[in-house]
């Protein structure tokens, strides 16, 4: 049996962030932007989609103006809120609004190492170490592959990184690294081996695919085309706009949202027009570029404002929502990782994102760093603690306690003390200790979560894939690793 | 007069203006000023201010992109006339840019190919999606100084090597220095494939080549 999943569910505060008449308006707008500016699809296979059912094409820009009517009948054909499947069926996810679940965060090129700390390059073995980590975790309800494994060929890259996270975990896995129709294939394979056949993949997907669009206005040819192979499949397909206000998008959060938005929508057509009703989620992790350098900042109050709008344009929709918070811009866990975390965590999930990405990350998702994992966690546990507000009713009350001690006693000896206690917070990773404890020992939360991670890593033994199973996917790598490269 | 027309062009460059900046060149070239002066002694003083209003944190990025588009624009009005007198800007080096075969990321190299003319160098942006060797072949065919190359992805940042490698083996190693950039690429990536030079933003990119040109 696989470890239970703590989800965010029935919050008790919620939060207006867009009236329905100003989701309209970008809704309006982003037809607009579809309709008369176009968005690249540099792919003839998709393009001939689009042509197919009425879009302006032109082959050589790869342009496709779509007609808002088109757009909007197309969106209408994506089902309604399914699961996304696990291995074990006991920690499949709900995709049904009234959820949040956390994943790890993806992509990432450096490693903190946990015992050394010494900064190096990522590698196939801290997939799967990662992966067995945030298998034990309660907080971590799914899996994106954490960091790359740069030790393997780039055209299999993403299939070694899948069967390392299967290897070691029996949650659901998201990939958002698989870039070639030929990948997704070998994906798709290896997915339904797992399930036993594709048509069982069609009703346990374990494996969901995340393709980043390329802004402003565009997408990757690969990743179009290894969209639309997970569509075929039926395994959940989204699309994840980075859309940053000054850079690839205007400098207002208005157009920002509407560039990103007609990334995203337009991606999601094209595949319910390729596949009517194939499940499909939106995906976002946008941001304000630094005013000084241009890159990428990770933070700010742009960050967390976008991290709640978007559920609500997702919620537009009618489709969940893979939402990038975290992820900081801060090189080591401090103060700056527990700001921008935490308010971009609370903003993404008091609008409830289905999906929220995810634990791990420094300097902008590139440094992986099993600390802030930890400690990322313990946000995610403020965060749900705080969200499910004050209860009032009789026994919350308390007024017969409150009777029973009087003024001038204390509540400590109270039955009705006992009963709620343990409804009050507890920290795993804040220094609450005496002044003097902390000057004698010297350490502190970063220490604390490290800690736990490293006793984690050594003794979670995780509901392994079999060596059958693990021997199948390893074919399948192989096979597509002796094949041409592109 | 002349004096107060290099004001306006150093003016068109703060204000980021490039059509007042093209009309400008093109009034000093009806007025027979040398457009080596019109660029020395106005469009750059714009672009000096700029940089130095960037450096002390009262300007952003923007405003340098829209300066150095704005330049840009002055030096390529006069570029004929320059050529007609024989002339020529001197520049800090040539660098040939592009992002790698596979992907398609453009707007950082972009920047750094903005930021690199209105520094000083000739530019040649070869766009998105190159292959190395048609990378190559531009650097060599024009005597670049300098090879920028990007990868946003760590699937396509493997062939930074590449760059590195095809120059080695054209034997052109020696004249030509890489730079590589892009979200994946590390000190750490720079040093294993024996690349010249990193920068995470625009703004770095120029120093570094500047220090990889000697100047």
């Amino acid at each position: 049996m696989g470890r239970p999943i703590k989800s965010i569910t029935n919050p008790k505060l919620s939060l207006n962030i867009l009236t329905p008449e100003e989701v309209q308006r970008i809704h309006t707008a982003t037809l607009d932007v579809i309709e008369n500016v176009g968005v690249r699809f540099p792919s003839q296979k998709v393009l001939d989609i689009w042509e197919a059912h009425g879009a302006k094409v032109d082959r050589e820009t790869f342009i496709v103006k779509a007609p808002g009517a088109l757009i909007e009948k197309a969106l209408k054909s994506a089902p309604p809120a399914d699961a996304l499947a696990a291995r074990d069926p006991a920690q499949d996810l709900m995709m049904d609004g009234n959820h949040v679940f956390l994943g790890t965060d993806g992509c990432g090129v450096e490693v903190i190492d946990i015992y050394s700390g010494a900064r190096r390059r990522s590698r196939l073995q801290d997939v799967g170490e990662i992966a067995r980590v945030a298998d034990y975790l309660e907080e971590v309800a799914f899996h994106w592959v954490a960091v790359s494994a740069q030790d393997r060929p780039p055209q299999t890259r993403g299939l070694h990184e899948v069967k390392a996270i299967w290897d070691n975990s029996t949650k659901h896995v998201q990939t958002e690294s698989i870039y070639s129709e030929k990948e997704a294939r070998a994906a798709v394979e290896m997915a339904a081996i797992i399930v036993g056949g594709r048509e069982a993949l069609r009703k346990r997907p374990v494996l969901s695919m995340m393709q980043c669009t390329a802004p402003p206005l565009g997408h990757d040819g690969g990743s179009l085309e290894a969209a639309l192979v997970g569509a075929e499949a039926g395994i959940p397909v989204g699309f994840m706009t980075m859309a940053s206000c000054l850079t690839t998008g205007p400098a207002t959060m208005a157009g920002t949202l509407v560039v990103g938005n007609a990334e995203v929508i337009a991606g999601t057509a094209l595949i319910q027009l390729a596949y009517p009703g194939a499940p499909v989620f939106y995906a976002a992790a946008q941001t304000a570029s630094d005013l000084r350098t241009g890159s990428y900042t990770g933070g700010g109050p742009e960050d967390y404002l976008f991290g709640a709008a978007t559920n609500v344009l997702s919620d537009f929709y009618d489709i969940p929502l893979s939402m990038g918070s975290f992820a900081t811009g801060a090189k080591e866990p401090n103060w700056q990782a527990g700001v921008d975390n935490s308010l971009s965590t609370f903003m993404s999930c008091i609008v409830m994102s289905d999906m929220l990405l995810g634990v791990g990350f420094l300097h902008g998702s590139r440094i992986w760093s099993y600390a802030q994992m930890l400690m990322d966690c313990e946000i995610y546990n403020i965060v749900n603690k705080t969200l499910q507000g004050i209860p009032i009713d009789d026994e919350t009350l308390a007024l017969d306690v409150i009777r029973a001690v009087g003024p001038g006693g204390n509540f400590l000896k109270q039955k009705h003390t006992i009963r709620h206690m343990r409804d009050v917070f507890l920290p795993q990773f804040m220094d609450r200790r005496p002044y003097n404890e902390w000057q004698e020992k010297g350490d502190g939360p970063s220490d604390w979560a490290l800690a736990k991670a490293r006793q984690i890593l050594e003794t979670h033994q995780p509901e392994v894939l079999g060596s059958g199973l693990s021997a199948e996917l390893q074919h399948i790598i192989e096979t597509a690793e002796k094949e041409p490269v592109d | 007069m002349t004096e107060e027309m290099f004001k306006a062009m150093a003016q068109s460059i703060i204000d980021g203006d490039a059509e007042v900046a093209e009309k400008l060149a093109r009034q000093a070239v009806e007025k027979g000023i040398d457009p080596l002066d019109a660029i020395n002694q106005g469009f750059v003083v714009g672009v000096n201010q700029v940089g130095s209003e960037f450096s002390c944190g009262n300007a952003f990025l923007p405003e340098l992109v829209m300066a150095g588009e704005a330049m840009k624009v002055a030096v390529s009005t006069l570029e004929p006339e320059m050529n007609r007198r024989g002339t020529s800007r001197s520049v800090l080096g040539k660098v040939v840019l592009a992002t790698i075969q596979g992907d398609i990321h453009d707007i950082g190299k972009t920047l750094v190919g903005t930021m690199l003319s209105a520094a000083g160098f000739q530019v040649y942006d070869l766009g998105v999606d190159v292959p190395v060797m048609k990378l190559v072949e531009k650097a060599r065919a024009v005597d670049a100084n300098i090879i920028g190359v990007s990868a946003l992805l760590t699937t396509t940042m493997v062939r930074q090597r590449d760059v590195v490698e095809a120059l080695e083996d054209m034997g052109l190693r020696s004249k030509i220095k890489v730079m590589v950039g892009g979200a994946p690429v590390t000190s750490e990536w720079v040093k294993e494939i024996g690349a010249d030079g990193y920068s995470e933003d625009a703004i770095g990119a120029v120093a570094v080549a500047k220090k990889l040109v000697g100047k």
